[in-house]
Parts: C-alpha cells; sequence; structure tokens
C-alpha cells in the first residue's frame, strides 16, 4: 500500500511564507464536507514557520522550519478521540470536523501543537495534506505547488520505499521523542537544531591586520580531535552540525610561521569566537 | 445599397446578441433610447430602438430619435461600419471629420460600447472544471493567478501549471549540469493574497462624501483626515467630480486640477494608470505630478553620467547574464542587494530557483548589507555589514587595494574608460591627501580594514559578477538612501576597472537576464495601452503603429515635483528636476511650479495607493490636505485607507480580478525595459473579469469613462469600446494571433511564449562592448544621435566609453560638490556616526521594501498577510508593524523581543513591536516601509501612529540638491519602550527639508 509522506528540505526555506497563504487561500471562506470546516480568517497557523537565528554578528545565520500536522501512524490525536479522527489507508489523517465538535482532547493530544482549536465553531483543526484535492485528482498538496525554492516534496510510497529513501537521503522525523512516527521528513533540518563554532583568524605585518588563508583548525573534544578545516580568505573558520550542547571543545589553531593559538569554548549555543590574532614565531 | 445591408444586418446582430449574449441583455436592460444611423443629406439611413429590454429597428431617417450618428456620405459609412473594423480607418475618419455626433455624448458612448457588446456575444471566457467550477486567469503584480470561481464567489486562487501544449522552457548548459526551470509559474506573498485582498472588510462598496463637505456651501476643509463618510450614487459622485472639474477649469483656468497615482497599480495593459488614467487625465487638462525616479534614484542621477543607459534609468543591460554567470563567473557580491525579499519586481518568486542553481554549482558569496537579508540567508556567505550610507567609502577602499596591488584589468581601462587618471589620483589621495586605504573606511563604515582588503584581492583575482540593487544591475537598496547617488556611480567605476562584459565579469543577481525570444512581441504596461500618449509613454515607438487609438495630449505643462507636492500646496511654489531618461541631460532641466501663466492647483485627484505609506516625512501630507487653497480632493480607491480619508469624495474602483483586461507577466514596457527576462517563462494573459465587481465599485475605466460623458469625452475617451474590446485590440496589435485565437486565449486565459533556439540567445550584456564591436544587445537604445562616432558603436556616454570622470557632469556643474565629475563620498547628511552620549537619534532605520506585501498593497486590509510572524504581530487586539532591532540596543533600553516601541524623531512617532536579532549590528535597526495602515492614536497630525507608517520618520530633503531623488530608505530615530503616551510635537518646519546629521548635532 502506497501512502502520502512530506519531505521538507530546510535549506530551500527562506520564509517566504507562501505555503502558509496558500492554505489560507485554500481554506479560509471554504468548508469542504467530511475534511475541513472553515479555517478562521486569523490567527490559525496550520503551516507554521518557525525561524531560528544562530551565533552573533557578524557570525550569524538563520534557518526557518515549516512545520505542520505530521499525519502521525501512531498518531496521539487519533488515540484520543478514535471516532473522531481517522486515519485513511493513504496514510492521511483527518480530524472529522463533525464528530470533532468541542473535543479539545483532540488538541491537547497533539505533542507538536499542529492541532488548532477554532473557537467559533467549537472544533479542532489541522493541515489535512490537502486529502480533499487529492481525491479529486490534484497531484500534489498546493504548498508544494506554490513553493517557489523546492522546500515541499511529497510521495506516495510504500513504508519499505519511504523508509529507504529516508536513509538513502539523509531525511529524519522530528518527532520530539514522541514516537509518533510521523510522515513528515526533514532534510538538511541541522541548519535548525544544531550549533556551530566559529571564529577569524588574522596576522598583523608592518603595523597593518590581514585577513590569513589557510590557517589549519582543528576542533578537540576531550582528547580527540573530530574535525579539522582551514581558514577562508577571510580568515573565517566554522564546525557545524554540533549537537553537544554545554560541553567543553577547543579550536587549535596552527599555521606556518606563526605561534599557535587555542581557544576553549563551551558549546552554550553557537560560538563566535572573534578575531584570533596569531603572533610571529 | 451595401449600406442598407449593413445597417439591416446590425439590426440582426442585436437581435443575436440578445440571444446569446446575458452580458448584452444586460447591458439593454431598462435602456430606452433611439439612436439614428444616417447619411448627411439625409435620405439614408436606420434608426435603432432600445425600449425595456428589447431591441427593434426601422429603415429610413426618422425625427424622433435621441442621438444620431451622421456619415458624410454613403460610402464613408459603408466602408467605416463594415466588419471586421479597421481602427486605422476608423481614427482616420474620426480626425477629418468624415462622421460626427448629433446628441448627448453619454447616449452616444452607450450606443457605441453597445455594438462592440453585440460583435462580442459569442465570447467566452474561463475554463469549466466540473462541480460548477471555472477557473480564469489574471496577471498580478506578483505572477499569474488562475482564479477559480464558483457561484460568482472566489473559491481559491494558485499558481499556473503549465500543461502538455505549453511551451517548453529554456535550458541552461554550465558546468557539466543542465537547469531548466519547473513547469509551473510562481508567486509573492502578496499575490498568494489575493483572495483576502477583494474580500477585504475595508473595500470601498459605494461612492462616498465626507459629511460636513458641500461642494455648493461649507467645505470644511480643515477637518480632512477626522471627519466621516457617507454613502452617495454614481450620479450624484459622478456629478460633483464633473463639476468640481468644470469650475476650476472656469474659476481658476488650466492648471488648477492636479493628479497623483502611485507608482504601481492592479495589473493589466488597459487598466493600468499608465494607460486608461493618462487619457482621461490628458482629456481633462491636468497638473502633472511628476514623479521621480524611485526605484532607481541614484542610478538614475548618478551612474548614468559614467556607462549612459539613460533609456535604463542608469541600469544595466540584462541580456545573457543569467548563463554567463551560472558558466563562468567564480565568485557573486551581493552589495545592497535582497532579491530574495524585493524579487525584483512583479516576477513572483521567479529568480529563487535560480540562486538556488548558483548554490548547486558552488559558487561562493559574499554580501554587502547593513542587514543579513533573505538573500544571505538563502545563500550563505561572507557578510560585511557596514553602517547603512557609508558603503561608497568601502568600494573606494577597494579600488585603493585594486590600484596599490594592480589588481584591475589595466588593458580595459585603457581601451575601453575614460577619465581613470583623475579617479585614481581621488583614490590615492594625490588630490585631497586622504588615501581611500581600507584603515580609512573603517572609520566610516565600521568593516575591519582586514575584510575589505581580503575581498578586494579576492574580487581582483576572481571573475566576479556585482549583484547589486533589487534586478542585480540596478534598483533600490543604497541608492534610496541620502548617499544613494554616490554608491550607484561607484559601482560603475568598480566594474570599469574589473572589465565590465568580459565573460564571468558583469553586473547581476540572476533576478533578470533570463534567455527569451524578446522578439516576440507583446507590449507592456508603460508602451502606452490606450493612453493616446505620445509624449510620455511608449506608445509612439512600441504600439501605436500596431494599435492605432486617438492620440491624447495635456493641455497642461505645469508640473509638480511629486516629493514637494505638500510645499507646492502649503507654500504655494516649488522646484524639481525632470525625470526625462531618453538622454543623459534631461535631468539635469530644472523646473518650477506654478508654470508662468498657469492656475495654482485647487484640486487634487489622488488615485490609489497611499502617500502615508511610501513617501517621505509624511505628515507634510496631513498638513498639505488640510490646507484652504486646496478646494476640492477625490480620491478613487479600492481600499479604505492611508489618505483615502482626506478626500472630499471618494470614488470606489474595484480589483482586477473584477474587471477584463490583458497583459504579460513582469512586462512592464518601456518603464523597465525587459523587465520580462525576470520570469522563467514568458506568459501572457486574458484577464478575466473573474467575478463581478463587489457592492457598486467599478473599474477604473469605467469611473473615467462616467466623469468624461458629464463633460462630453465619453466617446472620446472610450473611442465607443469597453474595456475587453481594448483588450482585444492590444490582443490583435501584438504576435498572439500568429500563434493562438482569440477564443481559445480568452477560454484558456495565458499564452506561454515560446523560447528561442540556444544558438539565437543574445549575447552576454556589454560583451560586444568589451569586444569592442557593434551592439548586439537587442535593445533599441541609445537614441541614434547619442552615439558619438558611429551608429551602434560605444556607449551613450561622450567619450563612447565607461566614464571615470564623468564629462555629462563636468558639463552641467563640475563645482557640485554633492556630485562632482569623480564620484566621491561625502558624508550622509542624515547621519550614521553615532557613539556618543546626548545625541537624541543615535539609531539608523533603515527602511527597505517590504518582503510581504507590494508596498501598500496586500498590507492591512484585514488580509492573510497579517499572520505573517515578520510581517506584522498582534498584540492586544491590534497588528503592529515590526520593528527589527540588536540585543544590546534593545537592552540598553530595557526593551524586550515583542515589546511595543515607540520609534522617533523630530519629524513624527511610530508604535511598533520589537523584534530583537542578531541579523544587524548595534545602532541600526530595520522595518519596512510601506505600511498601507495609517492610524494616528490622537489628533491627526499631532499623535503617534500605531500602523507603522515609518516614513513618518524618513528625511523629505532630496539626495542632492540638483536632482529630485528620494533619500527616505534611511532615517535617524530613537527608540524607546512605549509607555502608552500618544502626543507628539513636531520640532522642525514642515516644508523645510533638514537632515539629522547626528555627528554635526553632536559638535553643536
Amino acid at each position: 500500500m502506497k501512502k502520502w509522506n512530506m519531505i521538507i528540505d530546510v535549506a530551500n526555506c527562506t520564509n517566504c511564507n507562501v505555503c502558509a497563504l496558500a492554505v489560507q487561500d485554500e481554506h479560509v471562506g471554504n468548508a469542504f464536507a467530511g475534511y475541513a470546516e472553515e479555517m478562521p480568517k486569523h490567527g490559525h497557523r496550520w503551516i507554521n514557520i518557525e525561524r531560528r537565528e544562530r551565533g552573533s554578528a557578524p557570525a550569524t545565520d538563520v534557518a526557518y522550519l515549516p512545520t505542520m500536522c505530521q499525519h502521525c501512524d501512531d498518531a496521539p490525536c487519533q488515540k484520543a478521540a478514535p471516532d473522531a479522527v481517522k486515519k485513511r489507508d493513504d496514510g492521511i489523517v483527518i480530524i472529522d470536523p463533525v464528530k470533532s465538535k468541542g473535543r479539545r482532547e483532540i488538541m491537547e493530544a497533539c505533542p507538536y501543537g499542529a492541532v488548532w482549536w477554532n473557537e467559533e465553531k467549537d472544533i479542532p483543526q489541522h493541515w489535512i495534506f490537502d486529502a480533499h484535492l487529492l481525491d479529486q485528482g490534484w497531484a500534489e498538496p498546493r504548498c508544494e505547488t506554490a513553493c517557489a525554492t523546492a522546500a515541499f516534496k511529497s510521495v506516495k510510497l510504500t513504508d519499505d520505499e519511504m523508509a529507504k529513501r529516508a536513509r538513502d537521503e539523509g531525511l529524519v522525523q522530528r518527532d520530539e521523542g514522541h514516537d509518533t512516527k510521523p510522515r513528515l521528513y526533514y532534510k538538511n533540518l541541522w541548519r535548525y537544531d544544531s550549533d556551530f563554532i566559529a571564529g577569524s583568524v588574522c596576522v598583523q605585518k608592518d603595523g597593518i591586520t590581514d585577513c590569513l588563508e589557510g590557517a589549519d583548525i582543528a576542533l578537540s573534544k576531550g582528547e580527540a580531535i573530530i574535525a579539522r578545516t582551514k581558514t577562508d580568505a577571510y580568515g573565517d573558520f566554522k564546525f557545524d552540525q554540533l549537537v553537544d550542547k554545554g560541553a567543553e571543545f577547543a579550536v587549535h589553531i596552527t599555521a606556518e610561521g606563526y605561534q599557535n593559538e587555542v581557544r576553549k569554548t563551551s558549546l552554550e549555543g553557537s560560538i563566535y569566537l572573534g578575531d584570533i590574532a596569531l603572533q610571529d614565531k | 445599397m451595401k449600406l442598407k445591408a449593413i445597417l439591416i444586418g446590425l439590426a440582426v446582430l442585436f437581435k443575436y446578441a440578445k440571444v446569446r449574449s446575458p452580458e448584452f441583455r444586460k447591458r439593454i436592460e431598462g435602456k430606452n433610447l433611439k439612436v439614428q444611423i444616417k447619411t448627411q443629406d439625409g435620405k439614408k439611413g436606420r434608426l435603432y430602438i432600445f425600449k425595456d429590454g428589447a431591441v427593434s429597428s426601422k429603415g429610413g431617417v426618422h425625427d424622433d430619435a435621441d442621438y444620431a450618428l451622421v456619415f458624410k456620405t454613403e460610402k464613408i459609412a459603408a466602408k467605416l461600419l463594415t466588419p471586421p473594423i479597421n481602427q486605422l480607418e476608423q481614427i482616420e475618419a474620426i480626425k477629418n471629420f468624415l462622421f460626427h455626433p448629433e446628441g448627448d455624448d453619454a447616449d452616444g458612448t452607450w450606443f457605441a460600447q453597445t455594438v462592440m457588446a453585440a460583435t462580442a456575444a459569442d465570447w467566452r471566457d474561463g475554463t469549466k472544471m466540473g462541480d460548477g467550477v471555472t477557473r480564469y486567469v489574471t496577471v498580478t503584480n506578483g505572477g499569474p493567478l488562475f482564479v477559480f470561481v464558483k457561484d460568482g464567489k472566489i473559491l481559491r486562487t494558485t499558481p499556473i501549471e503549465f500543461d502538455d501544449k505549453d511551451a517548453k522552457g529554456f535550458t541552461i548548459k554550465a558546468r557539466g549540469k543542465e537547469f531548466t526551470p519547473p513547469r509551473k509559474t510562481s508567486l509573492s506573498p502578496h499575490a498568494m493574497n489575493w483572495k483576502s485582498m477583494v474580500y477585504a472588510p475595508n473595500r470601498i462598496m459605494t461612492p462616498m462624501k465626507r459629511v460636513d463637505f458641500d461642494p455648493n456651501g461649507e467645505r470644511n476643509i480643515q477637518n480632512r483626515g477626522d471627519s466621516g463618510y457617507e454613502p452617495i450614487s454614481w450620479d450624484e459622485a459622478f456629478d460633483i467630480v464633473a463639476g468640481e472639474i468644470k469650475r476650476m477649469k472656469k474659476q481658476y483656468g488650466q492648471g488648477a486640477i492636479a493628479h497623483s497615482n502611485g507608482s504601481h497599480h492592479n495589473w493589466g495593459n488597459i487598466g493600468y494608470y499608465l494607460s486608461a488614467k493618462i487619457r482621461f487625465m490628458n482629456a481633462i487638462g491636468t497638473t502633472e505630478v511628476h514623479h521621480n525616479p524611485d526605484s532607481w534614484e541614484g542610478w538614475y542621477w548618478g551612474a548614468t553620467h559614467h556607462w549612459g543607459n539613460s533609456l535604463r534609468v542608469g541600469g544595466g543591460e540584462p541580456f545573457g547574464t543569467v548563463e554567463d554567470c551560472m558558466k563562468n563567473a567564480e565568485m557573486v557580491v551581493f552589495w545592497s542587494s535582497n532579491p530574495e525579499a524585493t524579487n525584483g519586481i512583479y516576477s513572483g518568486l521567479e529568480g529563487s530557483i535560480r540562486r538556488q542553481w548558483l548554490k548547486e554549482l558552488d559558487i561562493p558569496f559574499v554580501h554587502i548589507d547593513p542587514h543579513y537579508n533573505d538573500t544571505a540567508q538563502m545563500l550563505g556567505g561572507k557578510w560585511i555589514s557596514p553602517r547603512p550610507t557609508t558603503s561608497p567609502a568601502i568600494a573606494l577602499a577597494i579600488a585603493y587595494v585594486w590600484m596599490t596591488e594592480g589588481l584591475y584589468d589595466k588593458d580595459y581601462v585603457a581601451t575601453h574608460t575614460h577619465g581613470f587618471d583623475a579617479w585614481q589620483a581621488y583614490v590615492l589621495g594625490d588630490e585631497d591627501g586622504t588615501p581611500k586605504t581600507p584603515e580609512w573606511q573603517e572609520a566610516e563604515t565600521g568593516v575591519p580594514a582586514k575584510d575589505i582588503r581580503a575581498l578586494a584581492r579576492q574580487w581582483g583575482s576572481k571573475k566576479t559578477y556585482l549583484a547589486v540593487g533589487g534586478m542585480g544591475n540596478t534598483f533600490g537598496g543604497a541608492a534610496r538612501n541620502p548617499t544613494g547617488n554616490q554608491w550607484p556611480r561607484m559601482m560603475v567605476c568598480l566594474m570599469a576597472m574589473q572589465g565590465l562584459g568580459k565573460p564571468g565579469i558583469n553586473m547581476g543577481n540572476m533576478q533578470m537576464g533570463v534567455p527569451h525570444d524578446f522578439g516576440f512581441y507583446f507590449p507592456g504596461y508603460a508602451d502606452g495601452g490606450m493612453s493616446g500618449d505620445l509624449n510620455h509613454t511608449g506608445l509612439a515607438v512600441s504600439l501605436y503603429q500596431r494599435m492605432p487609438q486617438l492620440a491624447s495630449i495635456n493641455p497642461s505643462t505645469q508640473k509638480i515635483p511629486r516629493l514637494k507636492l505638500p510645499d507646492a500646496i502649503i507654500d504655494g511654489h516649488a522646484e524639481g528636476y525632470l525625470w526625462d531618461a531618453m538622454r543623459i541631460e534631461g535631468q539635469f532641466k530644472k523646473f518650477s511650479y506654478p508654470a508662468p501663466g498657469h492656475s495654482p492647483v485647487h484640486m487634487l485627484y489622488r488615485y490609489g495607493s497611499s502617500i502615508l505609506g511610501t513617501l517621505s516625512d509624511v505628515n507634510r501630507y496631513v498638513e498639505m490636505y488640510k490646507h484652504p487653497s486646496l478646494e476640492f480632493v477625490v480620491n478613487q480607491s479600492i481600499w479604505h485607507e492611508g489618505d483615502t480619508s482626506f478626500a472630499d469624495i471618494i470614488l470606489p474602483a474595484c480589483t482586477h480580478l473584477e474587471r477584463y483586461d490583458i497583459g504579460e507577466w513582469a512586462n512592464a514596457g518601456g518603464y523597465g525595459a525587459h523587465f520580462n527576462s525576470q520570469v522563467n517563462h514568458r506568459v501572457v494573459a486574458f484577464q478575466s473579469k473573474c467575478i463581478e465587481p463587489l457592492g457598486e465599485s467599478k473599474s477604473d475605466y469605467d469611473i473615467f469613462a462616467g466623469i468624461a460623458e458629464r463633460v462630453g469625452l465619453g466617446s472620446y475617451f472610450t473611442e465607443g469600446c469597453r474595456d475587453i474590446d481594448w483588450a482585444k485590440r492590444m490582443f490583435d496589435a501584438s504576435d498572439l494571433p500568429q500563434h493562438i485565437s482569440w477564443k481559445e486565449f480568452m477560454k484558456k486565459g495565458y499564452f506561454v511564449v515560446p523560447t528561442e533556439k540556444e544558438e539565437l540567445r543574445a549575447p552576454a550584456a556589454f560583451s560586444w562592448f568589451a569586444n569592442s564591436t557593434m551592439k548586439t544587445s537587442p535593445e533599441p537604445m541609445p537614441l541614434p544621435g547619442d552615439y558619438t562616432e558611429t551608429f551602434g558603436k560605444g556607449l551613450q556616454t561622450q567619450s563612447g566609453k565607461l566614464e571615470f570622470e564623468a564629462q555629462s557632469l563636468k558639463r552641467f556643474d563640475k563645482d557640485d560638490e554633492e556630485r562632482p565629475p569623480v564620484a566621491k563620498y561625502r558624508k550622509s547628511w542624515e547621519g550614521p556616526h553615532i557613539g556618543d552620549t546626548g545625541i537624541h537619534y543615535p539609531i539608523q532605520l533603515i527602511t527597505p521594501h517590504s518582503r510581504f506585501s507590494f508596498h501598500t498593497q496586500g498590507d492591512g486590509k484585514d488580509s492573510f498577510l497579517n499572520d505573517i510572524k515578520d510581517h506584522r504581530e498582534m498584540i492586544d487586539g491590534h497588528y503592529y508593524w515590526i520593528m527589527r532591532l540588536n540585543k544590546d540596543d534593545a537592552e540598553a533600553r530595557g526593551i524586550q523581543n515583542h515589546d511595543l516601541i515607540k520609534a522617533h524623531n523630530t519629524r513624527g512617532a511610530v508604535i511598533c513591536v520589537a523584534h530583537l536579532t542578531e541579523r544587524l549590528k548595534p545602532g541600526v535597526a530595520h522595518s519596512y516601509e510601506s505600511s498601507a495602515v495609517w492610524a494616528p492614536l490622537g489628533k491627526v497630525g499631532k499623535s503617534a501612529d500605531k500602523g507603522g507608517c515609518v516614513n513618518l520618520l524618513s528625511p523629505s530633503r532630496t539626495q542632492i540638491k540638483q536632482a529630485h531623488s528620494m533619500a527616505n530608505g534611511l532615517s535617524m530615530i530613537q527608540i524607546e519602550k512605549w509607555d502608552g503616551s500618544i502626543e507628539f510635537d513636531r520640532e522642525i518646519p514642515l516644508t523645510t527639508a533638514q537632515g539629522l546629521n547626528a555627528e554635526k548635532e553632536a559638535a553643536e
């Protein structure tokens, strides 16, 4: 049985919000019987883009993370109200707009905050994977068509095929330890949930400070060197995809003709070590 | 005999149309009118009788007609009335008085349009999708839309997904890979927002009159902006506006009526402001509120003098740059260029995928911008963050490194440039004793000298694309701040040192320069449309030969410089410089208001947009509207927002989803030549009237026609056509009929222009110049007489070369310290030099274009955009505008994330919500210009605004004195946590433009 999955590439999301606008365009003022009641004009974000800034000026970067109903195979919302939440054969979870009336437990059950409460209609609501359109023969959900940077890719695969694809492409599910078996997969999630250690190396000659390109930089954690890199034309280096929050790291700088330097830091968020001036040997 | 048959045929056509066309039935419903067509000798003719929804006719000439169309001879009548109608013959006949009307102009207009409606009885638009849904097409300022309609209501709007019959897109082969764009169009956020804009609660649904405005009695001008409105009928509204037009001309004479519109409008070549509005305003005789080149500014007033390109308003050629960059560039330097936010213009998000291709090709990027902007976010790379307004100093330091380390193209400089010695003498300090070293720039910009030295060395040794402004080779950014004149000049000079036009060495940010078949003719919005204006649009050059129409010429030559409209009204005089891009020297022409022998302005016809969100130091406009000399203000607008609340009469226009039009995506015609090279597929659309106009709103076209009829100009304005008939005329005038029939075009709604064979693509911009050949770029510019030696050889400059020392400026005013012939760094008069305590306004606020709305279009209106976290934020029931500031600045002021803050200076005060960020250095804040919402907390003009009009804070001073240029990209401000106070006292005079130079203030 082939089922729907959604692959989201964090590196391709630029925060244009056209996907979220497409959801509003589709659902505000429109009710789709059996699928979804009208979405409130404001306040709901069935596709919700989260932002994370890393580092500090001038060594900073920003990632955006589109989040939405993950259409979990082990969906807490369904457990909370099996009569009102349906898991379709194609993997899509539908909260019945009629049977769910007044059932706040459906919203409260979602560990990801992806179910929204419609005060006016007294129902929980979510992103329905555009099941109403797929059932009419549309090829893909609207967020995917609307995205100009290919951040979304919906695929209809067997679970085995999807598991293989996830392995091959390094896709990860973001279940935050809840083990709900989401049908959303993320690519390049490290842009959002990891940290970096960066710095800039410079040297002085005749009273002039210059960036030092090509210096050897090693990153150690405990006794072990875990990564190596070289400085670029601006003397900049960056070790990324670090996940050990609070861990102690050391950056070792060596360059021919200059004295070695070491900088120690603990990973409290992303770290910019600033300018590191090497002294002549 | 022939005429008789034709006249009977017309009667049959009416009956046929009545059966076939619901629209025709609706049109004649309740209309009682007898129209006679006859020959001037009164011998031949036929009478057409419209009565109670029926139409009949009688042969012969009758004396009970309400209106008559009189042809000189039977032969002329037969020729002109024989279908298909030949527009050129019609125009010639009108011009030469071969027929004339007898009776009321409104009846004549109605009858002619009814004939057109009858001929169109079989036209059907839209594609049936089943289940009662019809899919229509329109084009917006941010991409074309499929509009799905059910039961007269918009169900959904989507991008266009091409079908198998649509032409294939281009393919670019670069570095062993092939790239081709997706088979769909893309939409900007504001374009994916139209459903909520159409059904916005602040749509104006009926004509309205200010409650305390009496055109025949007390006008209560002082209450504008404070008073409420009452609905009136269209007849009443038209009568008042037409009555005021007549009174102005009779009481004051030519010039008394001014008209003012924004820089943009709803898409479509007929309804666009450069089309219908121009014809109307020319027809009644008006004072033009003369625009500054708002998107270009420094490119026009500065860069033009170094490389010509005046007809591109000082920007560069776009041709072939996408392909050249992908194939040959080794680095891209984005400099005040954030295409991921501004998306060039009109083009949806089409450039994004191409920039992703650059990333895929692993080309390194540098971003020079005070803000770690959206393009840097997407692409990554080195971020260099100068203090706003200072980056010309970086350019000089780069040139210094190149000169002292020999990192420039000496041969190219020797053969392709003029005046290098003068530039070198300034850069090295031989002239003024100050070498423009990287260390020198550090003091100005705050950017470490080592970083600039590294950049200069990298750039000097790699083939580099310089990506400047929104378009990559022009537009916005730093060109719109107080030093905006210096920056583009220096960008051209840097390229002149590196060999502009050599493979991989050019200007572009992948926004323009897609390889299209530019030989396929479809006009853009500035190509004249139905304006009839051969002098101020592209009509004479581009369209008139293909779409003959009655010429329109404005009897008034009076102009008001737009940025000084308040000064003109309040002080009674103003001076400016022309936006005349035909030639380099056009901009040197100074003009004054009032023009000799013209009446000062006493009536303002406002049309669309909101001045209060978009122009500079906008509290001035509040006072202008309340000035007693401004006796009448009419505002024609879709939404009740911004300065509509200062009008005496409000005319409700509908959106372009509620009227017919025709247009090509992103094709601006001569306004921005080849802007359609931003989109991945050229898409031309029949723009359907997807739904009926909401409430009593009308199309701009019908509003103008309604007023025109009351001054006897209805037939002249319409030429007997409805908007859809003009759309058909434009279809016929274009190359479309060679590919698609009108009926198919209406039904499908769009046509994708086939791409050209790879070998026919235009070569990269300026490659002809670099290669010293005849010009190969397919652009009809500059003017033939603007080539110095041989037509087609060299640039538009006096030397025909890139000029480091601009001879046009030498000729104009060689001693102008603000704009000397050699581009020099001069500190901003709205000062960046901060750090001393005791300075009132230490924060540099940059106000680029909004990422999510299109200026005011899309913002406010209770639209979907309000929910975007980076657009507005709801606090205590109000959607506040966002201001971003560095965490250190916030901490020093006790401001936390999401706090309400007051941003203020001597010009105004705005309440915003604070977003704390590391994407700005301390001392710099960021907020988008163009709030549509203007919401003074207390007395109008004397209180803080909680709408988010940050242009209340921006300087109105022109960048340089000898120009008409806005500098409102930068304001010096103070920020504090909002204590709830609402009062604001302006400290400086309204009409004397000043800069806030913190350094000067500190010294004093």
